[in-house]
């Protein structure tokens, strides 16, 4: 781990300011102020529905921003591991072909960014045949392949066990620190990130704080964000918190709060048995328009609906 | 040589079934079999206006397709609807109103059942050149827009965060498809073209490892199609864009009889390390 405060303060890659994004006339994230400087670890977390792919997405320029401003640094190369990707099986692609889909390389390069991440082998197999965590190894290698400045990882231990997600989140920051590249990380999870990242930014429709991991662990607004018991754990498997979302439709769980809402928008979140698993509930639905949404799920119908 | 009708009708089989069956692949991975059949539904209406105006037919056919394009994206944004009944509304209602249009023109004789199931053993030198020049034109304009296409293709995103404007892609490849679908209708129709695009690019996934080699097997297998199709309607005395079809059809039949085994057998080879 680095401390980026003994590093020389470099031209930022990405210098987001009090950017917002809406959609349909609610935000889902406003007033956001993001800074990637070259070589560091940032990461994203917060519950689902908090805006951090939306953020992540306006950050490299897939999303433009509805209010505020982005300046990316110029020539700025990005790699992108998107949170869900699936490749129409009617489509045949062997692993090594899929490294060049937005960039030229040659042979060996396509191998030694394979072997880089282990699955040389898999070189010929194709992208259909992979197990999740071969599948993530293989997004890594190709991202990586394009010897990225900023390498924006939504979520990469989707799909893979929790021992192979100790193993990539170490191969994250050993590519890092061999590469040189700086890493956005988007994660729900705080403590398995925790060791790897320079600086953690916890949203939820807005940046609630920011600071070294340690340091938003113990903060306020990260307890009442993730519930005192994740925040003492770090096992941040059960959220409460007392900010308002979408109504999203979902079942509606009765609040799980031991502390004071003020406002009546209590909601629980559950997390932990897949990523679709959560709920939600509030109890003054209409009032939650032009209020921070689930800007995942949003996203997630975008783009099917973009294939059709 | 191209005194024979029969010769100009392979020589404009062959010229579409070579770009039909590479963008014939991006239909299939793409999922717009749908859109392909609106946009050929859509080409009736085309016809009418070229009649009613005296317009040359390409350029008319051309013109409503990109029409139906942008009204589909508009209409994707407003929400509500889903894709699917959104194409289903514009695929027939164009369709209906392409062929009231010409009853309203009781003044132009046309050959309707030449236009919905094509007519290719009517085309003449001047057919033949705009399809063979039309076919390079998409032919470049696809290897030029391959990378950003196929990037698109696996993931919008991901291609947009990697510089490879995908929006601008999608975009210019709906119009190749427009383009294309206006130079292949004299071939199998408007009711049939779907068929020329989809079922080469099907049957060359039983063969292909890799998106370059399938859409190459398309084009051999839609070239394939459409010679036999061709002799099988001189043979039987069968109308000539059908036969096509159904010759596709056949070829597409026979890659799936006896190669599931076969291609099982080479992806464990290739996926043992």
């Amino acid at each position: 781990m680095t401390d980026p405060m003994s590093r020389p303060r470099a031209q930022p890659l990405i210098d987001m300011r009090g950017v917002g994004v809406s959609r349909s006339g609610r935000w889902l994230v406003q007033g956001v102020d993001l800074v990637i400087r070259p070589g560091e670890i940032v990461t994203l977390i917060g519950p689902n529905g908090s805006g951090k792919t939306t953020t992540a997405k306006t950050a490299v320029g897939i999303l433009k921003p509805d209010s505020g401003r982005v300046d990316r640094a110029r020539d700025l190369v990005v790699g992108y591991v998107p949170q869900k990707l699936a490749i129409d099986r009617s489509l045949p692609m062997r692993v090594a072909r899929m490294m060049t889909l937005t960039t030229k390389a040659g042979a060996g390069a396509v191998e030694a960014a394979l072997d880089r991440v282990g699955i040389a082998h898999l070189a010929r197999a194709q992208v259909h045949d992979l197990s999740g965590g071969e599948f993530q190894r293989a997004l890594l290698a190709r991202a990586m392949l394009r010897r990225p400045d900023l390498l924006v990882l939504d979520e990469p231990v989707q799909g893979v066990d929790f021992s192979g997600e100790i193993a990539l989140y170490e191969l994250i920051s050993e590519l890092r620190d061999s590469e040189g590249c700086a890493v956005l990380l988007i994660s729900h999870d705080l403590h398995v990130v925790m060791a790897k990242t320079d600086r953690v930014i916890c949203l939820n429709g807005h940046v609630c704080c920011e600071g070294s991991p340690s340091s938003v662990a113990a903060s306020p607004a990260y307890r009442q964000l993730f519930g005192d018991r994740a925040a003492e754990a770090l096992a941040v498997y059960r959220h409460h918190h007392d900010h308002t979302h979408l109504p999203g439709g979902e079942i509606s769980y009765p609040a799980r709060h031991d502390h004071d809402d003020g406002d009546g928008y209590a909601h629980g979140h559950r997390h932990g048995d897949g990523p679709c698993s959560h709920a939600h509930g509030t109890t003054r639905e209409a009032d939650a328009a032009g209020r921070p949404g689930d800007a995942d799920e949003a996203d997630a119908r975008a783009v099917e609906d973009h294939h059709a | 040589m191209l005194d024979d009708f029969f010769t100009r009708a392979l020589l404009a089989g062959l010229g579409i079934a070579v770009i039909a069956g590479p963008l014939g692949c991006f239909v299939v991975w793409r999922r717009m079999a749908y859109f392909g059949d609106t946009m050929a539904h859509s080409a009736l209406l085309g016809i009418a206006l070229a009649l009613a105006f005296e317009w040359a037919t390409l350029p008319a056919v051309f013109l409503i397709a990109a029409v139906v394009s942008l009204a589909l994206i508009l209409l994707q944004r407003r929400g509500g609807l889903s894709t699917d009944s959104l194409l289903g509304i514009l695929s027939h209602s164009t369709l209906a109103i392409g062929l009231v249009a010409l009853a309203f023109m009781p003044w132009v004789r046309v050959d309707l059942l030449g236009y919905l199931f094509g007519d290719i053993l009517a085309v003449t030198r001047a057919d033949l050149a705009a399809i063979w020049g039309g076919s390079a034109v998409v032919g470049a304009a696809l290897f030029l827009l391959w990378r950003p296409l196929l990037a698109g293709t696996v993931n919008a995103e991901l291609a947009s965060a990697e510089g490879q404007s995908p929006e601008l892609a999608r975009a210019a490849f709906m119009l190749l498809l427009a383009f294309v679908i206006a130079i292949a209708m004299k071939i199998v129709g408007i009711l049939l073209i779907t068929a020329l695009l989809i079922i080469p690019a099907a049957t060359a996934r039983r063969f292909a490892t890799s998106p370059e080699t399938m859409a190459l097997v398309a084009a051999v297998v839609g070239a394939m199609a459409s010679t036999g199709g061709l002799y099988l309607s001189l043979g039987y005395d069968t109308p000539s864009g059908p036969s096509i079809v159904v010759a596709a059809l056949m070829l597409f039949l026979l890659a799936l009889l006896p190669l599931p085994r076969l291609a099982r057998r080479r992806t464990t080879e290739e996926g043992a390390p």
